[in-house]
């Protein structure tokens, strides 16, 4: 039993990253590859993604000398899946992935009723080291048992770092544990490949001649035989070190494996109950704002402004937080960061501060230690302002770093390790992606072209200065909407470098949009099922082109893509302050509602994202190429 | 006459410096003042009908000149010439059905003379409208009994005609005046009671716990929306704010006095609601000849947003605002720029608005459109206050309202007088 679990918990990365793409055979193949194009030689060329693109594909590879082989360079996704794959195979040591909570709980899952007497049994095995516990598991008598005992170990182990467990034995405790674990390996892994997919597909639309498509669907072919051997291998430490009985449990891996691929549920403000807790919890309390939506009832809404001046001022006896990351939350909080990569980029330089001034407390370990403090700060950051899909990717990219710290590593090195990873997340997957856009779309611009662009995006920003300095003749015209208005930063700095610009709300889209040539739009994500995920409006706006005719291309950098979907833009939102709403700055005319906010036949609904289906858009730039829907 | 110029000029001028806010105003106001330019004409014996028409086709011209983007002047003078015909018409064939039927028993009795007129021409013009129009649903099911109606009339009514005609010319003046200017009041009250008459009709559209989305401000919807209030329906209603104006927080309020559950959003927000709303109710500026909509900005936004999410797309509109013109290229040659301090203001932007490439061209554009055009083929129904339509219809109700003669006011008018 206790031999299944550890085993799971290795082979888990290894089936879903290796099965992707190649067994370790075929997977040496772009490792090797990539090797050279580190080298510096000729990057493009050699990059296993770059063999099918255009010279374009691939940003160059920073950071190259520096590279040591522990710590492999997230270059690009097929490369990091790559250096994970000995990562996972050469590392037997069960003290690292046994303890790991992911492994341990997400196995049981669906197996709480069948739990009994093996409850309480285990009681005392949780002040064991794994190793303990490991061995009084082998003698276990009953599988059951076995099952429920590892968790609640876990559970404990962890109850002290993770807020979610805080001092919760019942069973819904252990589900929504079940729930929050699991994400972090299944995401990372596909982000990553839904990035490549989109390289892939870029490829494919791209590259004309024969040879290289058969290249990259050669590389997307292998992924389902590929999942039997390494299954196989799973298999048999599973079935020798379990009973017979348990083959029915071996016959339920491959469907918790495809449980697994299943995103987590988010949170839902109308659950009660997990409001509670998660109130109790809480860094600072919030008002919920009055007069709610009843159809948003499940995103969290509070009232604006009310808990930053009691935050300011317990800015100096903090506890919990690292004092750069409560600055960070605090600048969520006001509004004075905003937009995806500036959110997503204050995180990582909060984080890295954080590890920066991080020391393993006496008795603990740092890779569990720093996780869990890792976990503190997002939710402290929620608790700020939901998190971004970006950030979420990031987070997850953190905390995948922390996990494959190899255990050789002294605490300093652990720590400039992640360090200079997180640097390289914001330089490579951020800042040069945004760059690498902007060669891809500037070639869509051409003399004459009339761009609109919605509120304000930085890479479309980045693109029309971009294009603007090549000397390209066009014009821009924004488009603005209530109540943020931040198409006026963006026409400001536009006006400031000398673009010809018009300036419009969106309503007036479909008076414009018969003088437009194309379309430009940010993304705060892009979804797996094409849906994007951008700024209120952005889908009003696409489809007012689509119907005029006009080209649509959304520029969003590859780590905002994830593998939700969705339908709507009601599911999975961001409610604003309600009472911008009333307010029209700049308009003293405009007092209809002044007093009105409060009465309760009035809701108000300030919605922050919605979501455009995917037959609207054109075309996706991302930094792995342009792709054509 | 020189008080009639006063008027004239005096409503010329509000409408050129767009002081009268909203169609229905504008259309009351037209009506009335081409009413007092009625009773204010003089008309010779021969040819009154024209003398009239001539006289409101020359001031209408000067109105639609004035503000062409307001359609409802335009539409108020052509209703206005079509009754001016239609009056004529019937008393033309009132007199000809007189002079047919009583030629034998001329002059019997003077004394009701005086009375029977009015009746009897309003009845006959009914019938001739009848007759004249093309034929429409009610027409032709209520094709027989008016047809044994008419002769009956005529007949009853037809000797004190034929005397009245044949003994006194001057009576007969009066008398087209007369029901020209007894039509035209009619046609005011039509227009002010227009949002009773839409409003009626709630309760056959909004049924309960339906959520209605709406873009701006429109006094019809709003009665609309409270009709169906008092009918002890309950229903929910989301309100775009329609920036840059704002005017959906004033409905927003009057919805929220009257006690209906509304949701203010923001106009970008609407695409992202209306796939859980149940119908879009809109009020419109003109409604054109192709079913069309000449409507508040931002409503075509909305009316793909509809149509997309299969969310029937219903227009509000008084027969004031029906247009008998097609429209082309509609969403510039119809439509008014307003003022950029709406948008942004001035103080600061100044800053930007200096800044030129040295053409002499600024940089910076802001563009503030009042109107948008809805195309037929994403409006589901108009209701108007004759009922229901669709926008394939809308050419029948002109051909209504309108006579095809009057549907180039600006153009013939110079050369036809």
């Amino acid at each position: 039993m206790d031999a299944r679990r550890p085993s799971r918990a290795i082979t888990d990365p290894m089936i879903r990253r290796v099965g992707f793409f190649t067994p370790t055979g075929n997977s040496q193949l772009p490792r090797t590859h990539s090797n050279p194009a580190g080298s510096g030689s000729s990057p493009h060329a050699d990059s296993p993604a770059g063999n099918s693109l255009s010279p374009v594909m691939i940003p160059p590879p920073r950071h190259l000398s520096d590279r040591t082989p522990p710590l492999p360079v997230p270059e690009t996704g097929l490369r990091q899946d790559s250096d994970r794959v000995p990562v996972g195979s050469y590392n037997a040591s069960e003290s690292l992935m046994g303890s790991s909570p992911s492994g341990g709980i997400a196995l049981v899952g669906g197996e709480f009723s069948e739990e009994s007497d093996g409850w309480y049994g285990q009681n005392e095995v949780r002040k064991h080291s794994p190793n303990l516990l490991d061995a009084t598991l082998r003698k276990a008598p009953d599988y059951l048992s076995g099952t429920s005992a590892p968790l609640r170990l876990e559970k404990l182990k962890k109850s002290a770092q993770v807020p979610e467990k805080s001092g919760k034995a019942d069973v819904e405790a252990q589900n929504e544990m079940q729930s929050s674990l699991k994400p972090l390996k299944t995401k990372t892994s596909k982000a990553e490949r839904r990035a490549l997919q989109e390289a892939q597909r870029a490829a494919k639309a791209l590259a004309k001649e024969g040879d290289k498509s058969a290249a990259v669907s050669g590389g997307a072919a292998p992924k389902k035989p590929l999942k039997l051997p390494s299954q196989k291998k799973d298999g048999p430490p599973v079935l020798s070190s379990i009973a017979a009985s348990d083959k029915k449990g071996g016959d339920r891996l491959p469907d918790k494996e495809r449980k697994k691929d299943v995103p987590p549920p988010r949170m839902q403000f109308d659950d009660k109950n997990r409001v509670e807790k998660a109130k109790r919890r809480a860094v600072f309390h919030q008002t919920e704002a009055r007069n709610r939506v009843e159809l948003f009832r499940h995103l969290p809404q509070y009232e604006h402004g009310t808990q930053l001046p009691d935050l300011e001022s317990r800015f100096f006896q903090l506890d919990l937080v690292h004092p750069a990351v409560y600055k960070a939350g605090l600048q969520y909080l006001a509004k004075d960061i905003t937009g995806g990569n500036a959110r997503c980029i204050a995180m990582l330089q909060s984080f890295k501060e954080a590890i920066k001034d991080y020391s393993t407390p006496p008795e603990k370990t740092l890779v569990r230690d720093l996780t869990a403090k890792i976990s503190s700060y997002v939710s402290f950051f929620i608790e700020c302002r939901p998190l971004s899909i970006s950030m979420g990717n990031a987070i997850r990219f953190v905390k995948s770093r922390i996990t494959k710290l190899p255990l050789t590593l002294s605490e300093l090195e652990a720590k400039a390790a992640l360090c200079s990873d997180i640097e390289r997340f914001i330089n490579e997957k951020i800042l040069l992606a945004e760059k690498v856009i902007v060669g891809h779309a500037v070639t869509k611009i051409r003399d004459g072209d009339v761009l609109l662009t919605y509120g304000s995006s930085s890479v479309v920003e980045m693109i029309l200065l971009h294009a603007h300095e090549m000397g390209k003749q066009f014009r821009v015209v924004v488009v603005d909407s209530r109540p943020k208005l931040e198409g006026q930063a963006l026409l400001r700095r536009l006006v400031s470098n000398g673009l010809s610009c018009t300036y419009c709300h969106i309503n007036a889209v479909s008076y414009i949009m018969n003088e437009v040539t194309r379309v430009f739009l940010g993304a705060a994500s892009v979804l797996s099922n094409g849906t994007v995920h951008s700024r209120v409006g952005t889908a009003s706006v696409a489809m007012v082109a689509h119907a005029f005719h006009v080209p649509v291309l959304i520029c969003c950098e590859a780590y905002k893509f994830h593998e939700r979907v969705q339908l709507d833009s009601i599911c999975s939102n961001e409610l604003g302050d309600p009472y911008a709403i009333t307010e029209v700055p700049g308009r003293v005319d405009v007092n209809y509602l002044n007093n009105w906010a409060k009465k309760e036949n009035l809701q108000l609904l300030n919605l922050m994202y919605d979501s455009t289906p995917s037959d609207y858009i054109s075309m996706i730039v991302t930094d792995y190429g342009m792709n054509q829907y | 006459m020189p008080d009639v110029q006063v008027l004239v000029n005096d409503f010329l001028n509000k409408l050129k410096k767009r002081k009268i806010e909203g169609s229905l105003a504008t259309a009351r106001q037209t009506a009335e003042l081409l009413r007092s330019v009625i009773s204010q004409q003089r008309v010779p014996y021969t040819n009154q009908a024209r003398a009239l028409i001539d006289a409101v086709r020359a001031v209408g011209e000067q109105l639609i000149a004035a503000n062409p983007v307001e359609l409802a002047v335009g539409n108020i003078v052509r209703r206005v010439l079509h009754i001016i015909r239609e009056e004529d018409l019937s008393l033309t064939t009132a007199a000809m059905a007189g002079l047919g039927l009583s030629a034998a028993s001329d002059d019997e009795d003077d004394a009701d003379q005086d009375n029977h007129p009015v009746l009897s021409a309003a009845a006959v013009a009914a019938a001739a409208r009848s007759t004249l129009r093309p034929p429409s649903l009610q027409t032709l099911l209520e094709d027989v009994p008016d047809s044994a109606a008419v002769p009956h009339t005529s007949s009853s009514g037809g000797d004190s005609e034929g005397k009245s005609k044949s003994a006194d010319k001057s009576s007969r003046t009066r008398k087209l005046k007369h029901d020209v200017i007894e039509a035209v009041n009619e046609l005011i009250q039509d227009i002010a009671t227009c949002h009773e008459q839409i409003a009626e009709q709630a309760v056959e559209h909004i049924h309960q716990n339906e959520v209605i989305l709406t873009l701006g401000s429109s006094r019809t919807v709003l009665e609309f929306l409270c009709a169906a209030k008092e009918k002890q329906r309950s229903f929910r209603v989301f309100v775009a704010e329609g920036a840059p104006r704002y005017q959906g927080h004033l409905l927003a309020k009057e919805l929220v006095t009257r006690g209906l559950q509304t949701t203010l959003i923001t106009d970008s927000a609407v695409f992202a609601m209306i796939s859980r709303v149940n119908m879009v109710i809109v009020g419109a500026h003109a409604v054109m000849a192709n079913g069309g909509v000449i409507a508040p900005v931002g409503l075509n936004m909305v009316a793909l947003a509809a149509k997309r999410h299969a969310v029937p797309f219903v227009v509000l509109a008084g027969s004031h605002k029906l247009c008998p013109l097609y429209p082309h290229n509609p969403e510039v040659l119809l439509n008014e720029l307003r003022s950029p301090s709406e948008l942004l203001d001035f103080g600061e932007f100044s800053d930007c608005m200096d800044f030129g490439s040295g053409t002499a061209s600024p940089l910076l554009h802001v563009i503030n459109p009042t109107f948008d055009y809805v195309p037929p083929k994403l409006v589901s129904l108009f209701i108007t206050d004759t009922g229901g339509h669709n926008p394939s219809y809308m050419y029948r109700l002109i051909a209504d309202y309108y006579s095809a003669d009057d549907f180039v006011v600006q153009r013939r008018s110079p050369t036809g007088r």
